[in-house]
């Protein structure tokens, strides 16, 4: 494994870092709040990784939620994981042992990175790939302990910074429209899940807007499939 | 409420969250990827990143002061400097920034 690869790597995680650090400290800092500590909090970043399923997992955790719910609750919040690994199928499928950890840190954020398979010339995409991951996991690992260990020292505002999210995933978007001629996918993900935040509230609005966006690309295979890629 | 529950319930969380990310894993064959999972895996990257753009900002409300203006704002101001630099590091920070100040000072 060169330095150059693990600096890509590096370079490229960077946008998520800010937020997960900061996302991981609140979680940390909820956690704390409901009597379980530092330990805790590393376990459950370590094994679950999925951000607004372990801010889900506190409250779970502070209402006693049985066995059952806490199994129904994961599989409705993560389900729009589902899309980032077909998506990925095509890319992760002959990664090797390193397979297994690339589906595993799946998240949102990771997969914003790494969805349009960029890769530094000459370098093993599948060590890139690893790499990206494996640092954003970091990230959230570290914000959580921080957040478990001194979440109530912080003393000047953070208020606001976890917008870094959101910005990334508006960049992502602006960068995908600037390199695509079509526009029509794009334009659907945009308006179903707005129209189904408006119908089904706040709670299980990504489900029917999941169904409508793979519905829609089934019947429009024609007008949606060149999705010709041009710099 | 017992450690042994807790932990209990992180393994589940654990498991649930890994199984809605290697379904497809499990259950397609690795040498011959059907055609429409090979389509939907060129075409899901530009509806995923609108409806995750959507989903961050399920919270904000149009009808009550302030009228999700520093979110809305914020993200014209992400577009325009992507527009304009086309460097997602400026990009992010500087919507960022721009959103700390409208929240913390501005409204």
């Amino acid at each position: 494994m060169s330095k150059k690869i693990i600096k890509e790597a590096f370079v490229k995680s960077l946008p998520v870092c800010a937020g997960y650090v900061v996302l991981g400290i609140g979680f940390g800092i909820l956690l704390e709040k409901t009597g379980y500590g530092l330990s805790w909090a590393i376990l459950m970043s370590v094994v679950i990784y999925a951000g607004s399923c372990q801010y889900v997992g506190v409250s779970l955790i502070a209402g006693k939620a049985s066995l059952a719910v806490t199994a129904m609750t994961t599989l409705m919040v993560n389900a729009r994981h589902l899309f980032y690994s077909i998506s990925m199928f095509d890319k992760y499928k002959d990664a090797g042992k390193k397979k297994w950890y690339l589906i595993f840190g799946l998240t949102d954020e990771t997969y914003s990175l790494l969805c349009e398979g960029a890769c530094p010339e000459g370098a093993d995409v599948h060590t890139y790939q690893f790499l990206v991951t494996l640092f954003d996991q970091i990230y959230w690992i570290a914000g959580s302990a921080v957040g478990a260990v001194l979440g109530s020292v912080i003393t000047f505002s953070t208020a606001g910074i976890e917008f870094s999210m959101t910005a990334l995933f508006v960049t992502v978007f602006v960068e995908q429209w600037l390199t695509t001629k079509n526009h029509l996918p794009a334009i659907l993900g945009l308006a179903s899940t707005a129209v189904c935040r408006l119908i089904f509230g706040r709670e299980i609005f990504l489900i029917p807007s999941m169904i409508t966006i793979l519905t829609a690309l089934t019947f429009m295979r024609k007008q949606t499939g060149e999705v010709e890629v041009h710099e | 409420m017992n450690n042994t529950y807790v932990f209990l319930m992180i393994l589940i969380m654990a498991f649930c969250t890994v199984l809605t990310r290697a379904l497809p894993f499990l259950f397609l064959r690795k040498k011959q990827t059907p055609a429409f999972v090979t389509y939907l895996g060129q075409v899901l990257p530009y509806p995923i990143m609108g409806m995750l753009v959507i989903y961050c900002l399920k919270d904000i409300s149009l009808l009550k002061t302030p009228f999700a203006a520093p979110e809305l704002i914020a993200v014209v101001v992400v577009v325009l400097l992507h527009l304009w630099k086309r460097n997602t590091l400026v990009s992010i920070i500087g919507g960022t920034v721009c959103y700390m100040v409208l929240v913390q000072m501005v409204f």
